[in-house]
């Protein structure tokens, strides 16, 4: 009988360390995929400010072009938390 | 539990029981396609409204009642969309992504709407078939102004180097054909869940911290930033179904001549 509670204990307490180190990784794979689009959003949104200061005629043009930029950068960021969601919860 | 915070299970986030019929049959029906019916028949019935010729009412142009709305949102869509990213050739397509972007606008909308409190495009059918649907319109825009033309012309825009074809070709292909439908659908899914999940994760610290111990104290401010993000999910709403739009315009316009 002590025997069995063990073997159950034990596989209980793996699949939870499975879910532990799922969650984790979920972590780091989210965490690593906000680096680049952080980073490249703010330098393009930087730089469509300073080109909309410099010409304020071409503001409509220059804003529609960073909505863009934006959404493609964005993806990266996005499919890094679509794996967050798979890893933790699928 | 996260610190004693009961969150609850995503399935119980973003799935809902069938009205009627058991789950899995074709004639289900939930939350979800009750949103995509209101979506549906709001967009018609106020643009159906709108367009009644009841122009001239005491003689004047001025339009009235819905129509003012109506002509200010076709007007953004036609001014700060298509003449934007394609130019007047463009303007055919109109009706397309005029539908496009308040089918997106509406289902998003209902994320913050009391009693619905679930943006139709969180689950990934909405956004797959959306598109799916650009997918086809943008290859059918394609072979309409090229032709059969339009397959090569995508995967080897005309001024490429010919040493440089056997790296350009198979790079545009997945680029063209199987990452735009694929981002596009990721894109509105992904934006929608992470709102969605961000609300339920503030309504849940709120009606924790609701209670009569010390931790009451910090409810306020966590219901301020509840109520903040609720109006910056409207945004959210409103700004994806407008990258969405811009970037279905942006794939039709590139089908209709071929790059150089």
């Amino acid at each position: 009988m002590s025997i069995l509670a063990q073997v159950t204990y034990e596989a209980t307490s793996k699949a939870e360390s499975q879910a532990i180190a799922a969650a984790g990784q979920a972590g780091i794979a989210y965490g690593l995929a906000t680096l680049g689009p952080g980073i490249g959003i703010g330098y393009l949104v930087g730089q469509s400010v300073q080109a909309m200061a410099r010409q304020p005629e071409a503001a409509g043009m220059v804003r529609t072009t960073m909505f863009l930029g934006i959404a493609f950068t964005e993806a990266l960021a996005l499919i890094g938390f679509v794996v967050f969601i798979l890893l933790k919860f699928v | 539990m996260i610190f004693g915070l009961e969150f609850p299970a995503i399935e119980q986030l973003v799935e809902w029981p069938n009205a009627f019929g058991d789950e899995g049959v074709w004639y289900g029906f939930n939350k979800i396609a009750l949103i995509n019916m209101v979506a549906l028949v709001a967009t018609s019935l106020v643009f159906i409204l709108a367009a009644r010729r009841k122009t001239l009412v005491d003689g004047t142009l001025v339009p009235r009642g819905p129509r003012n709305l109506i002509e200010s949102a076709v007007s953004f869509i036609r001014e700060g969309i298509i003449m934007e990213t394609v130019g007047a050739d463009g303007l055919r397509y109109l009706p397309f992504l005029t539908s496009l972007f308040f089918f997106i606008l509406i289902g998003n909308i209902f994320e913050v709407i009391p009693f619905f409190h679930m943006p139709a495009n969180a689950r990934m059918a909405g956004p797959a078939v959306l598109a799916l649907l650009t997918w086809i319109y943008f290859i059918a825009v394609g072979l309409k102004h090229q032709g059969l033309k339009y397959f090569w012309n995508s995967v080897a825009p005309p001024g490429v180097p010919k040493a440089l074809l056997p790296l350009v070709i198979p790079i545009e292909l997945l680029s063209t054909f199987i990452v735009r439908p694929f981002s596009l659908a990721v894109r509105l899914f992904a934006n929608m869940l992470a709102g969605h999940i961000l609300l339920v994760t503030f309504s849940v610290l709120c009606i924790t911290l609701f209670s009569a111990t010390l931790l009451a104290l910090v409810l306020p401010f966590s219901f301020a930033m509840l109520v903040g993000l609720t109006g910056f999910e409207i945004m959210v709403a409103f700004l994806q179904a407008y990258i969405f739009t811009i970037l279905a315009a942006v794939y039709i316009g590139s089908s209709m001549h071929a790059e150089h």
